[in-house]
Order: structure tokens, then sequence, then C-alpha cells
């Protein structure tokens, strides 16, 4: 009999660490003990983005997208839906304004807008299954430019697509690989920065892991481009899924003859290998993870000569991210001109972003470049969580800057994040309300490029240093006017004098948010309070007097005893003792402690 | 050979890793990870043994040693548990759930626990910020963690119950 009904199980980390193991398990389970075996198939597959709602199962071809699937509901699913033929209506989506629930994938608010090239498989394939890869296509690319194109043509193709590089910068793809075609050497070298170092971001994890072909594709169509023979993937050790899932693809890769000598027949060979990151955030940066893949340090060198010239073991080199070189192969199938009609003017196709934070859908979107601020932030992400006021949204991890609220409307393509003073980034986007201190995020960031910082230019590493120090000074309520105009003038320092990416960039969090928040600034140095609340040292307990019953719970648990006041009376704080610890607060159960 | 102050047995294994090797050239942070993977950590002996085996200068590979933050010359806990401190997890609260952490560990300095059974560390973001805060313990991932749910962790990976 054949297989008349498909579960997808979405086996992304996120959905995994929710448990969708044990989901896909009682799936198969309950299949069996209902003997549908030949006839129904269950399938884990990669990320379906919607984190928030995860695990999620996803059944073709009814098209019926159920979230939050646990053991019990994945009994259900098989006895209601799979048996019984009846939309198990308890785990489909639920639409918060209207309450109505969505069965269908492409109804859901998070999904209207999107349009997935670079994910166009995660949660759609099994990505341990060449085949499965293949039957979407897959490999269809590499075999036209194998059999009916030059290295030219490709390089042709790609440049009029307008592609650029996903992984932060923004260089024009087709340029890159015409460098390095044209420099002349035996050997060249193919190399995927899989080292997705900024927080918050994870759609390079995502491809890997959904779709780890789409990269290896990519990957070879480049090398016959440039005219390398050999790639190396470079992939951060903290993910250890993404790792196995490339290992399982190479090696069925490999076994099909669409990786190794002679592919597709011709005289075009490439084989790729796997290199493992050791937790450096600089390895991102290209003649760094050039330096680690040689088995040193991660530290930058001075360009030129750029990797198109002098790269991995000193020959020419091709770097592109994860999301690039899955955008690859739909360019060549689908032809330049398509790509070229998604986008902006001088941003063509799509962008991954990853969506966290205070947001009520996290998750991964992928949106035309063109997309506003706010379509991402309150249609597909739903708005702010728990009703809370959107304060700014933060892109392009510790080398980005802060948006406020009056740049929403910005259609997002990567010259007008730079001219906001942020950047496109790999494309992380994180939203923040009115909870979260801007000085406090500029401080988390510079304490991120402190720790990364490789410490070769100066700049770089004393720079950030002393600018973090201001920033420590000014959330303690230490600050002094003078202070901020030494931030900014450091900064700008830092920016101007750096030896690479990491420095260059590291102060636009601060640039930022003095630029978007002063006023914040301003209330931390000037009135030593922190508006938003968080900065320990500028807190100041009160006791709400209506609200005080006297129960003496907040004066027993005072560990300087500054709380004072008879049983069944109005108690006050001392705050001359207080030391902010805010025990008193956490302990009292008629909501009458306040901080300010 | 020259004496090293480690586990001869271990050091047999890494010697039979780094000898498997045919391109040493580029092998070094490869053969690190597979010694501390062996040791569990990175002490000066192993450091001075690979350095000889791979004859390079043994202030490169503590130069790599010390670069890169899965290295570490400390021993550490039976269990690692790392905190994600991205900026998605840390705007959810990962730090009060690392101080929770460090405080029911009765961890004052360093990482480790002074039983030795966990070390507790930070790193910079698993990807799974839908789920943040996320706390990893030996590789497995807990999703929105709650000060609350700290003890409960704990508990999963303390034989027989609590030891302390």
């Amino acid at each position: 009999m054949p297989i008349r009904m498909e579960l997808l199980v979405c086996g992304g980390t996120g959905c995994q660490a929710s448990n969708s193991n044990r989901v896909l398990e009682v799936l198969r389970e309950e299949i069996k003990n209902a003997n549908l075996e030949n006839e129904v198939s269950v399938l884990m597959t990669g990320c379906f983005g919607f984190c928030e709602k995860g695990p999620i199962v996803k059944v073709m071809p009814d098209n019926v997208f159920y979230v939050e699937v646990d053991e019990d509901s994945a009994r259900k699913i098989v006895a209601e839906h799979v048996v019984k033929g009846r939309v198990y209506q308890e785990k489909l989506y639920v639409e918060p304004d209207t309450h109505e629930k969505l069965p269908e994938q492409s109804k859901i608010p998070f999904y209207k807008k999107q349009l997935r090239i670079a994910l166009r498989n995660c949660g759609k394939i099994d990505p341990e299954n060449i085949n499965e890869y293949i039957a979407a296509d897959g490999y269809m690319a590499l075999g036209k430019v194998l059999t009916e194109m030059t290295p030219e043509g490709v390089i042709d193709v790609v440049k009029k697509s307008g592609l650029r590089g996903r992984g932060g910068g923004g260089f024009p793809t087709g340029v890159k690989w015409e460098a390095t075609r044209k420099s002349k050497s035996d050997i060249k070298y193919v190399i995927c920065n899989a080292d997705e170092g900024d927080p918050g971001a994870f759609m390079d994890r995502s491809i890997l892991e959904g779709d780890p072909h789409s990269v290896l594709e990519g990957m070879a169509i480049a090398a016959y481009a440039i005219g390398a023979q050999f790639g190396y993937i470079y992939v951060r050790a903290e993910y250890p899924l993404a790792i196995h899932r490339l290992r399982i693809a190479i090696n069925q890769a490999r076994e099909l003859g669409l990786l190794g000598k002679n592919i597709f027949g011709t005289d075009f060979s490439f084989d790729v290998e796997i290199k493992i990151g050791a937790g450096a955030f600089i390895c991102g940066e290209e003649t760094a993870l050039i330096n680690s893949i040689e088995g040193g340090r991660g530290e930058p060198t001075v360009k030129p000569p750029y990797p198109a010239q002098v790269g991995l073991w000193k020959k020419p080199t091709n770097i592109n991210n994860v999301e690039t070189f899955a955008n690859v192969a739909p360019i060549i199938l689908n032809g330049a001109d398509w790509f070229a009609s998604i986008g902006t003017e001088k941003s063509k196709g799509t962008k991954v972003f990853a969506l966290a934070g205070k947001v009520n859908n996290v998750g991964l979107v992928e949106v035309p470049m063109g997309t506003t601020l706010r379509e991402i932030i309150y249609e597909l992400g739903g708005g702010i969580r728990g009703g809370k006021k959107f304060k700014a949204v933060q892109t392009g991890g510790p080398s980005g800057g802060c948006i406020p609220a009056e740049y929403l409307d910005t259609p997002i393509d990567y010259d007008n994040l730079t001219a906001l003073g942020s950047m496109m980034g790999s494309g992380g986007m994180i939203v923040m309300d009115e909870d979260d201190c801007m000085v406090n995020i500029a401080k988390f960031y510079l304490e991120f490029s402190c720790d990364e910082s490789c410490g070769r230019c100066t700049a770089c590493r004393v720079g950030n240093k002393r600018l973090l120090e201001i920033l420590n000074k000014i959330t303690e309520g230490k600050g002094e006017m003078e202070d901020l105009e030494m931030l900014k003038e450091l900064a700008e320092t830092v920016r101007d004098s750096s030896l690479c990416g990491l420095g260059q960039t590291s102060p636009n969090p601060v640039l930022s948010t003095m630029k978007f928040f002063y006023d914040e600034y301003l209330a931390h140095v000037r009135d030593k309070e922190c508006p938003a609340g968080v900065c320990k040292e500028l807190l100041k307990y009160y006791i709400i007097p209506e609200k005080c019953v006297g129960c003496t719970a907040c004066a027993k648990v005072c560990p300087v005893n500054v709380i004072h006041g008879e049983p069944k009376k109005v108690h006050v704080i001392d705050r001359d003792g207080c030391i902010k610890c805010g025990q008193c607060y956490k302990t009292c159960r008629f909501g009458a402690i306040t901080r300010k | 050979m020259a004496k090293y102050d480690v586990d001869a047995e271990k050091l047999k294994t890494l010697e039979d890793y780094i000898d498997s090797i045919e391109q040493k050239e580029g092998a070094l942070i490869g053969v690190l990870y597979k010694a501390q993977e062996i040791f569990g950590y990175l002490p000066k002996d192993v450091q001075l043994f690979i350095a000889r085996k791979l004859k390079i200068p043994a202030a490169k590979v503590f130069g790599v040693t010390t670069f890169y933050s899965y290295f570490t010359m400390e021993p550490r806990g039976k269990h690692v548990i790392n905190v994600c401190m991205g900026t998605a997890c840390f705007v959810k609260g990962a730090d009060k759930v690392l101080e929770e952490l460090r405080k029911q560990l009765n961890i004052t300095e360093g990482n480790m626990s002074p039983d030795g059974m966990f070390t507790v560390d930070s790193l910079r973001c698993v990807g799974a910020c839908g789920l943040a805060p996320v706390v990893m313990v030996d590789g497995k991932v807990y999703g929105r963690v709650k000060v609350e749910d700290v003890k409960s962790i704990l508990d999963d990976y303390r034989e027989g119950g609590s030891t302390q």
C-alpha cells in the first residue's frame, strides 16, 4: 500500500529541547499499534522556525499544522486525525486576537508574509535523507552548472542576481567569486563560514540542521565557479546537531558521487571537510577563521591582501556564509532576474531573521528585503509580549545598534540599517520593551566585545575595556557629565582605528543607544536614576503606605535591618543603610514595596 | 621520553591519536579537542607533550589553548552546566539563573562546586532563543528556566537524590 499520509515532526534544537524526540517516538508507536505503518510515515524534519510554539507536527497532505504537541496530544493526533480523519482541534494554532483556530500553516500570521528561499526545505524534508533533498530539485542546479554553464557564466548569473553576503557585511557575492576566479593558482579553496557567533542569531544553525545539502550544493557551485577543488565548513562547537547532520549529508553526497571525483561525469572534483571551532567569536571574521583552520590562534590579519588573493595555506580562498550558499541553487535554477525582482534596489532577495526577545512569536522568519521592522515585529512577531510597550529593536548583534520606535517603518535592507547606526549583521533581531535599560544593554554588548576581543590591536583591546569601565561607572550611579562626552569620543576612536570588523563595529551599541536614548544616559548620570528599574545600584525601594498591612515579613528578611515599623502598622525603609538586595521586594505578598 | 606528570594510560591514548593523524600541519586544534576529551582539561604537561609530538613550540600550544574559550586548563566538575548568556536569554533573566545556580552549589570562587560535582559556566548563545533563558547540562538543553527550577535541574544530576 502506498504511503497516504506523512507526519512531519520538527527536529530543530528548539523543538528537541521541548521534547520533540519523544513526540516522534510516541507517534511511531501509536501508528504501529494502529497497524498503519505501511500507510502513514513519521519523519523528523528541520526547523519550522516557529520555535515559540514547538514542538511542531505537520500532517501532510492534509496540510494541518499542530503546535505545542506533547506525548498525550501526539496520541490524540494519531487516534483522531490519522485513524478517524478528524482534525484534532486542541492543538491547532489559535489566533490571539480573534481566537480563531488556524489549521493551515500559511494562514498563520507568523508565516503569512514570509517568502522562503534559503529556508525552502526546512520543515519540509528529512535532512538526514539525501533522496528527500533530491526530490525537492536538489543538486539539479549543480548538474545544470556542471553540464551547461561555464564558470564565468555562473559568476555572471550570481552577479546579476544581486546576491550579497548574508553573514554581515553584505559584500556582493558574485564580485567575490570573480576576484577568486581571477587569482591564478593551482589550488584554491571554498570555505563556508558557519561560525554563527552573534548572540541571538540562529538562522545558520537552522539551515544546517534542516537542509544541509543546500549548503553543500551552494559550495560545490561556488567551487566550480572559482576553480576550487576543496572546501571546508567551519562550524561552531556549540551546534552539535548541525555538525551531526552535516556529517551525514557529506557522507550521503559522497556515496552518490555528488561530492568527490568527477561529479556528474565531468572533470570537476570537489570534496568538503568539517572544521569545528573552539569558541571564539572573532573566528567569524574571515582572516581569523583562516588562521583558526590552519590550527593557530584565530586572530585577524590586515587586509589587503584579501583571502581571494592570499587565503587558506596562502592559496586563493572564497568565504561565504551558510545562508549565502543556501541561496545559490535557487538562483541558478530560477534565474538572476527572478531573484533580482525580489527585494529593494540595492538589496535583493530575502533575508532570514532570528526574531527573539520580548516578542510574542519567537522564531525564524524569512522575508523579502524591504519588509519593515514594524511588519516583522507586529505582524509576524505578534507584537510585544505581555502587552508591554516597545522600546527598541537590536539588529546585527554586538556589531549592530538599537533602533527606536520612530524608525519602525524603515524598510529593512543593508544600507538603511547602516544609515541608522546599526547593521544587518547575520540577522539577529532582538526586541526590547520598556523594562529593558538601554545603558545596561550597551554594557551587555560591550562586555561581550571585551571578552571576545582577540587582543591584537590596541584600539579594540584597550579601548573597549575603557568604554566598559565608563559604562560600569554610569550604571553604578557614579557617572559624571563629562563621562558622556568621553564615552562618545572614545567610542568613535575605537570605531575608526580598530584593525578588523569586530573592533570597528563594537562601539555601535554604545553610539546608537547614545544617539536614540540619550535621555536614559542623562537619567543615570544626572538624576542617578534608572528609568527602566534595571540598574541595581540606582534602584530606590519604597513602601506604599496604603498597601502595607504591617505583617513584618520585609523587616524580618532585611539583612541590614533598615526596615522599621511595629506589627500591624505601616513600615518604612531607611534608605541610607539599604543595600538594595531586593529581598523585601521579593518577600512582600501585598505588593506594597515598589522600586524606582 | 620526558616524564609527564599525568596519567600514563591516558597519555598513551592521546599519543596513539596523534600518531594516527596523517596531515599534522593544522591539526593542533583537533588534537587539543581530543586531549580535553581524554583528560577533561588541558594541564601544562599535556600541552608540553602535544607540542613535542607535533614538533611545534610549547608557546604556540599554550597560545591556542588560552585563546579559545572551549579549552580549559582547570579541572572540571563531573557535570558541566552552561548558562546561555546570549542576548535573548540575557533579557529574559539568565543572569539571575546563573546567580541561583552558583548560590545553590556554594560556588564563591572559580566555577567548580566544592564537592567537584558541578562546573558552572556561561556560554554565548546556543541558538535556542525561542526557549530563553536556556541552561545546558552536559549537552542537554533545558528551556524557559526559572530561578525556581534550578533545584530540580540539579537534583536530576545528583546521585541518589541530594548529597548536600
